[in-house]
């Protein structure tokens, strides 16, 4: 189908797109790389929008490292993100989510950003940076704003940004020494959606474990990762299977969901396991 | 609606190397702006939401979906459709390959598979199949069932590298 669009902006700088939401009257959407939102439209899923087109604005696109922290811009698109060497050195999960990502042609327009406004349970991005204890950083009317991962992801679709706010960057430790970070994912074709995934990133504080498409949200499961601390990893798997509560639906049922993500989860320990032995 | 937003965009880029200047509809797909009203048909308008790739094609050096980007966001961009990559004789060796492995059929996916393949061999390595296949994963044909196009692009890959060899 043809989108059905109420109007398009193009945003010149931040304070720019940030006066056009204002204006929009509740109808403005923020398009950038516009592979989910131009996807929706077209099937007339969201129709009369407002389009701020955040594209061209500088500053919000790459990555660099402050300290400690890894930095990486809202507009950088998941090819980017595929490439960049300092977030293979700093984030690896994230370049290996890349590969999971759609296709060549939709990484090279999607946005790292937009992935995560989205909030669609079943993509890669928001379990990645959930997995990670990133910080996602907002800019609105009233000035800019962080928040935990944990507390952004809220519900299908739904995250934490607030009408007239858009998402500008994430932020995240930086890797320590001898840390590993792995994705796993099970998908029907390369890729497609996940019928389930999950982050491992083993840290000299403790394991982290964040499961997608297997919830509303991603999911950070702390039982498991509580249980692999203690090198248990069969105890892992089923306090995994508690913490869990996917959906079934024409491509998988929730008991295939939760036996998955058991199975991607011994996979995950294996990787791990294997690439320091 | 604030006059800030137009439902009408003028804008000014270059399609396959001739610079163009149009005031689209701002729902307006690059692919639909490429067919309609540019007559450029090579490229396909099939699913529409950026599942089957038969709208493939290349801007500012990449590829991507025609469907699932506004003409009114191409403002300043590169485009190059299937029409100017055979005009300057880019994909001519992949066209032939596809002729001569039967590498298509009923042709309509055919120009998002070279586009997708170009992007491909335009990292100047030879893939291996396993690595066709995946980045060649987001195009559908719905006749050769792959092989016949896995083995075009292949064949394109080892010729290629042998004459930079040469």
């Amino acid at each position: 189908m043809k989108a059905s669009v109420g109007g398009y902006a193009r945003a010149t700088d931040l304070r720019h797109a940030l006066d056009l939401l204002a204006r929009s009257g509740g109808m403005g959407r923020v398009l950038a790389g516009g592979q989910s939102l131009v996807a929706a439209m077209n099937m007339r899923l969201s129709t009369g929008d407002l389009l701020v087109d955040i594209t061209r604005i500088d500053g919000l696109r790459g990555a660099t490292l402050n300290g400690d922290r890894l930095r990486i811009g809202a507009l950088t698109r998941h090819a980017e993100v595929g490439r960049d060497p300092l977030i293979a050195t700093h984030a690896p999960l994230l370049g290996q989510a890349v590969g999971h990502i759609a296709h060549a042609a939709i990484r090279n327009r999607g946005t790292i950003g937009g992935a995560l406004a989205h909030a669609d349970p079943a993509a890669e991005f928001p379990a990645c940076v959930l997995a990670l204890g990133g910080t996602i950083h907002i800019e609105g009317p009233e000035g800019a704003r962080e928040v935990a991962a944990e507390d952004f992801f809220i519900d299908v679709f739904e995250t934490a940004i607030e009408e007239g706010e858009i998402l500008t960057a994430i932020s995240l430790p930086v890797a320590a020494a001898g840390e590993r970070q792995v994705i796993r994912e099970t998908a029907r074709r390369s890729g497609d959606y996940a019928l389930a995934g999950l982050c491992l990133v083993r840290r000299p504080s403790g394991h982290r474990v964040a499961v997608f498409s297997a919830g509303p949200r991603p999911i950070l499961a702390k039982g498991a990762a509580a249980a692999l601390d203690e090198g248990k990893l069969d105890d892992a798997v089923a306090a995994l299977q508690d913490e869990l509560d996917p959906p079934s639906d024409t491509q998988a049922s929730a008991a295939y969901r939760r036996h998955l993500a058991g199975v991607l989860l011994r996979r995950a320990v294996a990787d791990i396991e294997g690439e320091t032995a | 609606m604030t006059e800030a937003f137009r439902d009408r965009i003028d804008i000014a880029l270059t399609v396959n190397g001739e610079p163009v200047e149009a005031r689209v509809p701002a729902g307006r797909h690059l692919i639909d702006f490429l067919r309609l009203d540019l007559g450029l048909t090579g490229a396909h308008a099939s699913c529409e939401h950026g599942v089957c790739g038969a709208c493939t094609i290349r801007v500012d050096g990449e590829s991507v979906r025609g469907c699932l980007m506004l003409a009114a966001q191409a403002d300043g961009a590169d485009v190059w459709t299937v029409e100017g990559l055979s005009d300057t004789g880019a994909v001519r060796d992949l066209q032939q390959a596809f002729v001569e492995r039967n590498a298509l059929q009923c042709g309509f996916c055919t120009p998002g598979m070279l586009v997708a393949a170009e992007e491909l061999l335009s990292r100047g390595t030879v893939p291996s199949r396993t690595e066709i296949r995946e980045h060649l994963s987001g195009n559908y044909c719905r006749c050769t069932g792959y092989e016949a196009i896995v083995d075009a692009v292949e064949g394109v890959a080892i010729a290629r590298a042998g004459k930079g060899a040469a």
